[in-house]
C-alpha cells in the first residue's frame, strides 16, 4: 500500500473535500494504482539533475509600477454568491 | 453546395465577392448545429442571437471593404476559455452559472479579426480527461461513429469542426487535449509552443503545461487562425515576446531536404497495427515528397506518463483551490454552517470524480513528507525528457509519430479505469512537458471507419515547419477531405 485509508482522509481535509466513506475507500484503491505506476521514476538516478519548472527560458518580465485600469467593483462582484455591493460576504469566521 | 463544409478561403472569397452574406452563412451554421447537436452534443452553449448580431456587423465591415481574415467566419470556443457575457462552465457544476466579465486575450483577438462566435464547446471537466466523458453535462459523440468517444479533453471542439458545426475552433492542450481529439475526429489540431498564445482568460488547469491552439479541417485553414491568436500579451507574463512569423507564407515551403525523426520508442510493441500502418503510410508519402527519414531516440519516453501525472495534478490542486464558494461559482452554505463547511460542501459537490481524483493526487504529491519523492523527482525527470528532445532535434527538423496508440475507443469503455484512460495520452504528453509545438492531422481510417492521426512535433517556435509538412502532406492525401455521414 502506497497510501492508507487514513492518509486519504487526511489529504481530503487538506484539499477541502468532504468524502463519503465509500468515496474514500474507492479513491484509496485508485490512488494506490496510480502511485504504484509512479514508482517507475525511482528506477532513474537523478542526482545532480536540475528540476524543470518551466519549459521555456523566460526570465521574469518586469513592467513599470504604474496604476492601470482593472475590473470595476461591480464587475468583480457580479458573479459573487453573496455580496453587499461593496464586498464578498462569507460565513462568520470568528 | 454545403456551406458548412466550405474552407475558410472559400468562405472568405464568397463573402468578399458578396455572393454570400455573413448572416446567411451564420444562419446555415445555426441550422447545421440544430440538426447535428441532438446526436453530437458538441456545444454546451449556443449563442445564436449574438452570432447573428456579429454576422450583421461583419457584413457592414465587408461592405465597407474593411474585412479582416476571419470577418464573418463562424467558429466555436472551448468552454474553458473566458468569453465576456457568455457563460463559461469548464463543463463543471461548480461553474455552471459563471459569466466572465472579460474576454480571454485570444477571444478578443479573434473578435477583432471578425470571428462570429457560434457558442462554447463541450469538454472534459476542467480539461481533465481524454474522452469528454468527464463533462458534467454529458459526453460528446464522435461524428464518425456515434458509439465512439471524440477524444478529449477538447472533444466538443474536434467533433464540431469534423461535423461542420464550426469552421474552426480553439481548444486547449495540457497533455494532448487538442491533438488527441483532432486525431480521433479526423481534423487538424495544433498545440503551439508554450507561450506562443496568451493564456490570459484560460481557466488554469496546469499552468506550466496549458496552451491554447486551433482546430480546423485543413492545415491552410489552421494557419489563418494561428496567425490571429499567436503573439505576445503583456498581461500574461509567460507569453513569449518572440516575433510572430507569416504562417501563411510557410505553407508552401514543402518538405524537400527536411529531416524527419522517427522516435523508436513511439513505434514499439503495443502500438495498434492499423494506427502504425496509417502513420507509416503518411511518413512514406512525406519521404516521397523529398523529406529525409532518420531514426531518433527519446530514451525517457517511458517515464513521461508518471512525470505528467505528478506535475499536472500538483498544479491542478493548487489552481483549483480558487473554487471556494466565495468569489464566483457554486456556493453551498448550510444554515449556521462555518466557513470550513462552505468550502467542503461546495468543492465536494461542485467537482466531478476525475477532478476530485486529480486534486487528491496533486495535494498528496505536494504534501509534507512526499514533496521530494514525487514533485521534486518529477521535475528532475522532466529535465531528462526535455534533454531527450534537444538531442533528437540536433539530428532532425521535426519528429513524426502516432498521436494516440489506438483509434477512438467506445464510449464507456475506459471510464472505470483511470490508469488505462491516462495511457491514451502516452505519445502526446511529453510535448507539453518540454513546451514544444505539436500538430495532429488525419492520415487514415481504421477498418471500422474511425480516423487516425499523424503527430508532428518540432523544436520551440517551429510552427512554420509543422505547417509546411502538414500542408505538403495534405497536397498528396485526401483523408482530411473525407466527411462523416452525419
Amino acid at each position: 500500500m502506497k497510501i492508507s485509508l487514513e492518509e486519504v482522509a487526511h489529504v481530503a481535509q487538506l484539499a477541502r473535500l468532504r468524502l463519503s466513506p465509500e468515496q474514500t475507500a474507492k479513491l484509496t484503491g485508485e490512488l494506490n494504482d496510480i502511485l504504484t505506476h509512479m514508482d517507475k521514476l525511482n528506477q532513474l538516478d537523478t542526482s545532480g539533475v536540475p528540476s524543470t519548472n518551466h519549459a521555456l527560458d523566460l526570465s521574469g518580465p518586469l513592467r513599470k509600477d504604474l496604476a492601470r485600469s482593472s475590473l470595476e467593483r461591480d464587475q468583480a462582484l457580479a458573479n459573487a454568491p453573496a455580496s453587499d455591493g461593496q464586498s464578498f460576504i462569507v460565513p462568520r469566521v470568528l | 453546395m454545403e456551406l458548412h463544409y466550405l474552407t475558410i478561403a472559400q468562405a472568405r472569397e464568397l463573402l468578399d465577392r458578396r455572393e454570400l452574406s455573413a448572416v446567411e452563412l451564420t444562419q446555415a451554421m445555426l441550422a447545421r448545429i440544430e440538426a447535428s447537436e441532438p446526436r453530437l452534443h458538441a456545444y454546451l452553449t449556443v449563442t445564436a442571437d449574438q452570432a447573428l448580431a456579429q454576422a450583421a456587423a461583419a457584413d457592414k465591415l465587408i461592405a465597407a471593404g474593411q474585412a479582416g481574415s476571419l470577418t464573418g467566419i463562424p467558429a466555436g470556443i472551448k468552454d474553458v476559455i473566458c468569453t465576456q457575457g457568455v457563460r463559461t462552465t469548464c463543463a463543471s457544476r461548480i461553474l455552471e452559472n459563471f459569466v466572465p466579465p472579460f474576454d480571454a486575450t485570444l477571444v478578443a483577438r479573434l473578435k477583432a479579426a471578425g470571428m462570429v462566435m457560434l457558442g462554447k464547446h463541450n469538454m472534459d471537466e476542467f480539461a481533465m480527461g481524454s474522452s469528454t466523458e468527464n463533462s458534467a453535462f454529458g459526453p460528446t459523440h464522435n461524428p464518425w461513429d456515434l458509439k465512439a468517444i471524440p477524444g478529449g479533453s477538447s472533444g466538443g471542439s474536434a467533433a464540431s469542426v469534423a461535423a461542420g458545426s464550426a469552421f474552426f475552433a480553439v481548444g486547449t492542450d495540457t497533455g494532448g487535449s487538442i491533438r488527441q481529439p483532432a486525431s480521433h475526429c479526423g481534423v487538424v489540431g495544433l498545440k503551439p509552443t508554450y507561450g506562443r498564445v496568451s493564456r490570459l482568460g484560460l481557466v488554469a488547469f496546469a499552468s506550466s503545461l496549458d496552451q491554447a491552439g486551433p482546430f480546423a479541417r485543413s492545415v491552410a485553414d489552421l494557419a489563418e487562425v494561428l496567425q490571429v491568436i499567436a503573439g505576445h500579451d503583456p498581461a500574461d507574463s509567460t507569453s513569449s515576446p518572440t516575433p510572430v512569423p507569416d504562417y501563411r507564407a510557410a505553407l508552401g515551403r514543402g518538405v524537400k531536404g527536411l529531416r524527419l525523426g522517427l522516435p523508436r520508442e513511439f513505434f514499439a510493441a503495443g502500438l495498434d497495427p492499423e494506427v502504425e500502418a496509417a502513420v507509416r503510410g503518411a511518413i512514406t508519402a512525406l519521404e516521397g515528397l523529398g523529406a529525409e527519414l532518420v531514426e531518433v531516440s527519446l530514451p525517457h519516453s517511458d517515464y513521461g506518463l508518471a512525470v505528467y501525472y505528478i506535475i499536472a495534478p500538483a498544479e491542478c490542486s493548487s489552481n483549483l483551490a480558487r473554487f471556494d464558494g466565495v468569489k464566483y461559482g457554486l456556493s453551498l452554505r448550510a444554515e449556521r454552517g462555518s466557513l470550513m463547511d462552505m468550502y467542503l460542501d461546495t468543492r465536494s459537490q461542485g467537482f466531478g470524480p476525475e477532478v476530485i481524483r486529480r486534486v487528491m493526487l496533486g495535494t498528496y504529491a505536494l504534501s509534507a513528507g512526499y514533496y521530494d519523492a514525487y514533485y521534486g523527482k518529477a521535475g528532475q525527470v522532466r529535465t531528462l525528457i526535455r534533454r531527450d528532445f534537444e538531442r533528437a532535434f540536433a539530428q532532425c527538423d521535426a519528429i513524426v509519430s502516432p498521436v494516440a496508440p489506438t483509434p477512438a475507443f467506445d464510449l464507456g469503455q475506459k471510464v472505470d479505469d483511470p490508469v488505462q484512460m491516462y495511457l491514451s495520452d502516452i505519445f502526446t504528453l511529453s510535448c507539453n512537458l518540454a513546451g514544444l509545438p505539436g500538430m495532429s492531422l488525419p492520415c487514415g481510417f481504421s477498418q471500422k471507419g474511425r480516423p487516425i492521426g499523424l503527430q508532428i512535433l518540432g523544436p520551440h517556435f517551429a510552427e512554420e515547419t509543422l505547417l509546411a509538412i502538414g500542408h505538403a502532406y495534405q497536397g498528396v492525401s485526401d483523408h482530411h477531405a473525407q466527411r462523416p455521414a452525419l
